[in-house]
């Protein structure tokens, strides 16, 4: 058992980072689970929509960025356009996504990595488009 | 210059702990006119409005100022003690030394010298206050009350028994309600019928009570005491005096097209119908839309069988204008429409009901005769899902923001209804919180859990998929954090409670106000429940905000209580402090009209003789009964004509002169 120290100093700058580019008041879920409850990519998810947002409030950052949850989201908007209290969870997801990736050093999408992936198919816009958001 | 009497209280601590008293008293006594200054701790207690009284009389005070709390507060207080000592109540100042000042300063020095500013303006104004005489309004002897649901029922039981007459205008063909519609009430579980339809018959019979069914308000004039409201009357295409309420008409109507609405929609009935066996009047209505004899010409079965002659298709829509002392609004709710919320599958589906259909669905003389079956195919279901806040709590558009404050209540009643007919039925609830307030409500629900075993699940339903003759409900259980997939046979929406949709038309005929959710508002949400902002109108039940059957009684009777009090009074003293035209200087431009918001303003002609040549010209004329002091027109008169009483421009600018001093 872990004794968790709620909202720790230390990860008020991710959480406060998180807010800030996603522009969402964390506060206004009164954890309905509408989110989860619609998610069609909820069976591969660790951590349920509604729960991501639970640790949010409590500043518990550290289990979320090592849950599978935020990578298997689709950014489909179901979450986002179901939730009564107004929440964009789909945008919250991405502001975590991006906390994430922007941190130097954790790029997602390595120049390595493009031999193996590319085709004759695939328009240069994707790579691009992949370097910029998932290369730092 | 009048003798003035200037009183500074202390509030106890309130404005003494703040204020330095003996400076102020220093002050006010140097100040022109002031003739004698008190002090005391409690200005309002008795000893404080004796010493108001004494000196009244043995200084001759023409004029007397109250340093003290807000006018708000004791103003009436004071003009009491001074009418009681032989002086106008209107030369009675009030300077608000403490919300204006101790209260939100914390600086002695700088409150001290503000609230010497204060007395110093209201002395200024109160030199040139005049004598106002309150003037008395006859107080019509009857009351109406708008709605004949329980709220309405109760309200005109309650004004009624105190004889007084009262008039209950139903919109549709009968009194009853929603509450007519519920199988079984919480959280006693006593049927909704048996307590409701006696009332319903005490309502038909009282000699003091008129009741004015499938009728609608047309329009509304006038001020407390005083109302005069059109009431139109549609045309029900039968004799209400002749009928004898035998049902054949409505048995052999041909036309079985239209929905039962107070079976919400779950049956059929005729075009001429009455809404269910007990209404009040059992006297049935001809639904002009469906009817075959207004559509085609053709058909008049039910005129050929009436035994008693009572169908009447020439019949005209009437109006009907009555006088009324006071009004009550009790026109109810309804609930939301679920159109945007497709994912539950109600428009698709016709297992999957609103809350109030499943109530006619259990109801003994629903539909289904009280038999518990889907409306799919007849079969007994068994599993059944509850989902909870439909469209509650939701500050999306599709929702309302407001909880719906009894459906945590009802849908534990309609799950324990379901288990104790049918314990082999598996009952599931979705809810986000429960919320159970109220006398043996929360035990009430706990019953269900405990007692009857069904499965509260905290967490909301994602979607529904029809699946086979299954309804396959994709949840999450928030406490495990698993999703849940539940092969259904019913599922209940607890869709949320709104104002009528007419509520803010209706508003708007009485000039009372409704809140951003179109619920009519009360005038003050703690003292003054049963009120709105207009005198002489008053509001029940749910039109109120959601409210539950025993919330919705109390308030009735409350707002009966209000009324047998406005009735009791044969005269009503109208407040002097109104608006007052300078014909000479008016120039019929008449901004003040259209500024007034309680319509008291109307155009008058008048006949001007200059040398012999007689012209006419507009002016404004202010009707005094229904001018409340708010002194809008006077600030829209372009040449000064308006001035309020006891409010004159000139004592404003003396009192601004003052605090500029």
């Amino acid at each position: 058992m872990i004794r968790v120290k709620i909202t720790p100093n230390n990860k008020q700058s991710q959480l406060q980072y998180i807010r800030e580019i996603s522009g969402v008041n964390i506060n206004k879920c009164i954890q309905c689970t509408k989110c989860s409850a619609g998610c069609p990519a909820s069976a591969r998810m660790d951590i349920l929509p509604h729960e991501i947002i639970r640790l949010l409030q409590l500043g518990q950052v550290e289990k979320i960025f090592h849950s599978k949850s935020i990578w298997n989201c689709a950014s489909c908007f179901v979450c986002t356009e179901r939730c009564p209290r107004n929440i964009d969870i789909a945008r919250l997801i991405e502001a975590i996504r991006l906390t994430i990736i922007r941190q130097p050093g954790k790029s997602k999408f390595k120049p390595d990595d493009v031999p193996g992936i590319i085709d004759d198919k695939m328009p240069q816009q994707v790579l691009v488009s992949g370097f910029r958001k998932y290369n730092r | 210059m009048p003798r003035i009497g200037a009183f500074v209280c202390w509030c106890g601590t309130n404005i003494a702990g703040t204020v330095d008293i003996e400076q102020v008293v220093q002050a006010v006594s140097e100040m022109s006119g002031i003739v004698y200054v008190k002090d005391y701790q409690y200005m309002c207690s008795e000893v404080g409005q004796n010493l108001v009284k004494t000196a009244i009389k043995e200084w001759q005070l023409e004029r007397v100022i109250i340093a003290s709390c807000s006018p708000r507060m004791h103003e009436n207080t004071f003009r009491k003690a001074a009418k009681a000592a032989g002086l106008n109540p209107y030369l009675v100042e009030v300077a608000n030394i403490r919300e204006h000042c101790s209260w939100v300063h914390k600086n002695k020095e700088e409150a001290t010298k503000k609230a010497i500013a204060l007395i110093r303006a209201a002395v200024a104004k109160a030199s040139l206050n005049t004598e106002l005489i309150a003037k008395e309004i006859d107080v019509e002897n009857r009351a109406l009350v708008i709605g004949g649901g329980i709220a309405g029922i109760q309200t005109a039981l309650d004004i009624a028994e105190a004889g007084y007459q009262v008039d209950v205008i139903e919109k549709s063909p009968s009194i009853g309600g929603k509450m007519a519609q519920i199988d079984k009430t919480f959280p006693t579980l006593d049927c909704s019928a048996c307590i409701l339809t006696p009332k319903m018959v005490d309502v038909a019979s009282h000699p003091n009570i008129n009741l004015y069914t499938y009728s609608e308000i047309e329009s509304v004039n006038g001020f407390v005491g005083n109302f005069e409201v059109t009431i139109k009357q549609k045309a029900r295409s039968v004799n209400l005096e002749k009928c004898t309420g035998c049902g054949i008409c409505t048995e052999k109507c041909p036309s079985r097209k239209s929905k039962s609405e107070f079976d919400e929609g779950l049956r059929t009935r005729g075009a001429i119908y009455t809404p269910f066996p007990q209404a009040v009047p059992n006297v049935p209505v001809i639904d002009r839309e469906h009817c075959l004899k207004f559509n085609t010409g053709k058909c008049g079965i039910c005129e050929k069988l009436c035994p008693a002659g009572a169908i009447e298709f020439g019949q005209e829509d009437v109006l009907v204008t009555k006088k009324y002392g006071a009004v009550v609004v009790a026109t109810g709710f309804d609930i939301i429409d679920l159109d945007k919320f497709g994912e539950y599958q109600y428009q698709n589906h016709p297992d999957v009901l609103t809350s109030l259909e499943f109530e006619r669905l259990t109801n003994a003389a629903g539909p289904t005769a009280g038999k518990f079956i889907r409306p799919s195919n007849n079969k007994r279901p068994e599993k059944v899902v509850f989902i909870q806040c439909v469209g509650s709590r939701d500050v999306s558009s599709r929702g309302k923001s407001y909880c719906s404050k009894i459906c945590c209540m009802y849908t534990a009643k309609q799950a324990m209804l379901i288990k104790d007919k049918y314990p082999d039925i598996e009952v599931y609830v979705f809810y986000i919180d429960v919320r159970t307030p109220g006398k043996n409500f929360d035990e009430f629900q706990r019953r269900a859990v405990e007692e009857y075993g069904v499965n509260y699940i905290k967490g909301m339903v994602g979607k529904i998929f029809p699946a086979g003759d299954k309804l396959i409900v994709h949840g999450v259980d928030s406490f495990t954090g698993d999703t849940l997939k539940i092969e259904a046979d019913m599922v209940v929406l607890a869709a949320a409670a709104q104002a009528k949709p007419d509520a803010e038309v209706l508003g708007r005929k009485l000039a009372i106000s409704t809140d951003t959710n179109n619920f009519f508002t009360e005038a003050h949400p703690k003292l003054r429940p049963v009120e709105t902002h207009s005198a002489g109108i008053y509001l029940a039940g749910a039109c109120q905000g959601p409210k539950d059957i025993p919330e919705t009684v109390a308030q009735a009777g409350a707002a009966a209580a209000k009324v047998i009090g406005l009735l009791s009074k044969r005269k009503l003293v109208s407040n002097p402090c109104v608006s007052v035209v300078n014909e000479d200087l008016c120039n019929g431009c008449l901004s003040c009209l259209k500024i007034c918001p309680y319509d008291a303003i109307a155009a008058k002609e008048l006949a001007t003789n200059n040398h012999g040549i007689t012209s006419k010209r507009i002016v404004a004329k202010v009707n005094e009964a229904l001018c409340q002091g708010c002194g809008g027109c006077t600030v829209a008169c372009r040449p000064g004509a308006i001035d309020l009483k006891g409010f004159t421009n000139k004592q404003i600018t003396a009192e601004v002169d003052a605090l500029c001093h």
